[in-house]
């Protein structure tokens, strides 16, 4: 039977969790003394790296590393936690911050000590307004204790920190337009090189990590490397939350090791689909991730099984369609999404969803013919790697793959649209609704 | 409300080419409005407060935007060009500026809407639990077009309700759910849509029940901690 492993989510439904008094009656606050008291930055650093944690937030880069690429030396640096969680399928961020804000405070000022940043912002999705007056709250305490300001527990560290709302925007959690949006500019996103950790936030030096990622700090600073890379995968190490949603029993987040069966996950934790019916594809990493198919159900969960399956893992986000889904009608919703959301900076991320949108209507609608699906893939193929960020491939990825792993379904809807009464040219063509959960059973 | 100048909004693609030449034609770099003198434009004492006080938190005060932006749409319910003049006479930037970055985010309102905001998700993982359903309820009740729902965004005739579909706000497991004048609420029923308008009309508390804030247990029940995580507690 699957079971969960609670290191970031122990006692998340403690009652009070979010006030300081709780969090320090449990333990909290006490790493970030230490890590000021009895370690150097460099032990710091060097303890992450060792533990080999990944970021949390979707590239799934070492953290570690990450933070060793700022330069040494006297200089204003710069934190940014990217709370801007936007990926649809992924809540596990929300759950954080709504129910253990402190954990993730003390994570980013151990993180900005380690990396000598003097500022540290929480760029929080605009939508979150609940989560973000809990971490305003939250950080207003942890200011009146002592573990924020310009003289943290009299050891003269100073480490400001900004909770920064987000105004709606997906594009803004790609960490360049997320800086360029905490600039107070547009979100567009930058060239790279630089690399923020180069020239970041207004030109200086920039670490910028999930809120997941940060709330491991405190635990591996607490335990070490070793403690840490006992849970999880040689290459996955530690927990993961893992938000599971879409046709299953019980949506929620659970906590697992890395490296778990996914379909302990999904069939064991999260309840399977509803009664009578069976997982007919998943996306194990958000909708950004290539689909994986019910063949797939026994792959490991890390970052590497997903990578060698041809997927990725993502922010952690498993969505589950069950057999009554249709995937072109589940394909369109998701290029819908990237078409909404595609800043317009790149033109093939900007034609590349917008022409995907409409050929994929048009396979609903019976105007297609089966060589569409080869401009389909082939439009996919063009956006890939071409654009300054990844948004365009974010929908490239995962449509490309329903093409090439349901081709037959794609080729029998446009048969069917064929075969249905043909409609006037300036209506839309209709979007088929998934049969309704209760009526599944 | 603003009493000030409200120009004409319309989207440039609802124009004739020769209006749209004609527009670009007028618009000439020396005629951009410079950067409002304060003492020229009449600030409310309270949104000046909070933009300045947001403008005191960054290490750059153009960072403020956002901040500045979220307190006009308080003040006036959406970011009025007189708002946005106001709060670019507080920050020392152009309004043109502020209004471009209005324009850029979803939750910025740049045009007046209803009262209460409802955000109804229609994303995979709501669309997938039948969120459809629920924003045609909401539409039905409120009145509102459903294709404008859609695009973006329409209000009720009584100005109480400005309702619009969303792409996914993090809460799917309250799927279908929605956010009601920003907080969240799930898994809702059509029914619920309907309950919804009606108190937000009456000027009840909407879906008390429903409230995210309300769903107890992340996931599943506390598990026997592992040892090893038992272990680590200080």
């Amino acid at each position: 039977m699957a079971q969960e492993t609670r290191m970031l989510f122990r006692r998340i439904d403690e009652p009070g969790l979010a006030s300081i008094e709780t969090y320090r009656r449990l333990g909290g606050y006490r790493m970030l003394e230490r890590a000021l008291k009895e370690l150097e930055p460099e032990e710091l650093l060097s303890t992450l790296e060792d533990s080999g944690l990944r970021g949390r937030g979707g590239a799934g880069f070492s953290m570690g590393k990450k933070a060793s690429f700022l330069p040494r030396g006297d200089m204003d640096k710069f934190l940014c936690c990217n709370a801007d969680e936007s990926e649809p399928g992924a809540f596990k961020d929300r759950e954080l911050m709504q129910k253990n804000p402190h954990q993730l405070i003390e994570g980013v000022v151990i993180a900005a000590i380690a990396a000598g940043a003097g500022w540290a912002f929480i760029f929080i999705r605009g939508e979150y307004a609940e989560m973000a007056d809990i971490l305003d709250r939250a950080v207003e305490e942890a200011y009146e204790a002592g573990y924020l300001g310009e003289n943290i527990l009299d050891t003269g560290c100073r480490v400001e920190l900004v909770v920064h709302r987000g105004a709606g925007a997906y594009i803004c959690g790609e960490e360049t337009a997320l800086l360029d949006s905490l600039e107070g500019k547009r979100g567009n996103p930058r060239l790279k090189p630089p690399f923020p950790a180069i020239q970041g936030l207004y030109g200086g030096p920039t670490l910028i990590n999930n809120v997941e990622t940060l709330s491991n700090v405190p635990h591996i600073v607490a335990n070490g490397a070793d403690w840490f890379k006992s849970f999880g995968t040689e290459q996955s190490p530690g927990t993961k939350v893992v938000s599971v949603s879409g046709r299953v029993q019980r949506p929620g987040n659970y906590e697992i090791e890395l490296g778990i069966p996914a379909r302990d996950l999904i069939y064991g934790l999260a309840g399977g689909p509803p009664e009578g019916r069976e997982v007919k594809a998943w996306f194990p990493g958000g909708s950004s991730a290539p689909i994986l198919t019910a063949a797939e159900l026994d792959l490991p969960y890390s970052f590497e099984a997903l990578a060698d399956a041809g997927s990725m893992l993502g922010s952690g986000s498993i969505i589950v369609a069950d057999d009554t889904v249709s995937i072109p009608h589940l394909a369109l919703r998701t290029a819908r999404f990237y078409h909404h959301e595609s800043c317009g900076k790149c033109t093939p991320c900007r034609e590349g969803t917008n022409w995907t949108v409409k050929m994929l209507e048009r396979v609903i609608s019976g105007e297609a013919t089966p060589m569409d699906l080869d401009v389909i893939s082939s439009v996919q193929d063009n956006i890939i790697g071409n654009c300054l960020c990844v948004l365009g491939d974010s929908m490239a990825m995962p449509i490309g793959s329903m093409v090439a792993k349901f081709r037959g379904e794609f080729e029998a809807a446009i048969e069917a649209g064929r075969a249905a009464a043909p409609r006037p040219l300036d209506e839309s063509p209709t979007d088929a609704r998934p049969v309704p959960l209760e009526a599944t059973a | 409300m603003s009493e000030g100048w409200v120009p004409e909004i319309r989207a440039t693609d609802e124009m004739s080419a020769e209006e749209r030449r004609r527009l670009v034609a007028s618009m000439r770099p020396e005629d951009a409005e410079p950067v409002p003198e304060l003492h020229e434009v009449d600030v409310p004492d309270e949104l000046r407060e909070r933009i300045e006080s947001a403008m005191a938190k960054y290490p750059q005060i153009r960072s403020a935007s956002l901040p500045a932006l979220w307190a006009v749409q308080r003040h006036y319910g959406w970011c009025t060009p007189e708002g946005i003049r106001q709060a670019a006479a507080v920050m020392g930037v152009t309004p043109g500026y502020l209004e471009s970055v209005a324009t850029f985010y979803d939750l910025f309102r740049t045009s007046p809407v209803g009262r209460h905001s409802i955000l109804v998700c229609h994303n995979l993982s709501c669309w997938l639990r039948g969120a459809e359903d629920v924003v045609d309820a909401f539409c039905e009740a409120a009145g509102v077009d459903a294709d404008e729902v859609d695009h973006i965004g329409g209000s009720s005739e009584d100005g109480e309700v400005y309702l619009k579909g969303f792409e996914c706000m993090g809460a799917c497991d309250i799927a279908p759910m929605a956010s009601i004048d920003e907080r969240y609420y799930g898994p809702l029923t059509p029914a619920d849509a309907r309950d919804a308008i009606e108190q937000l009309r009456s000027g009840a508390e909407p879906l008390p029940d429903k409230a995210l804030g309300k769903r107890g247990a992340a996931g599943g029940p506390e598990p026997e901690p592992d040892p090893r995580v038992k272990a680590g507690e200080s």
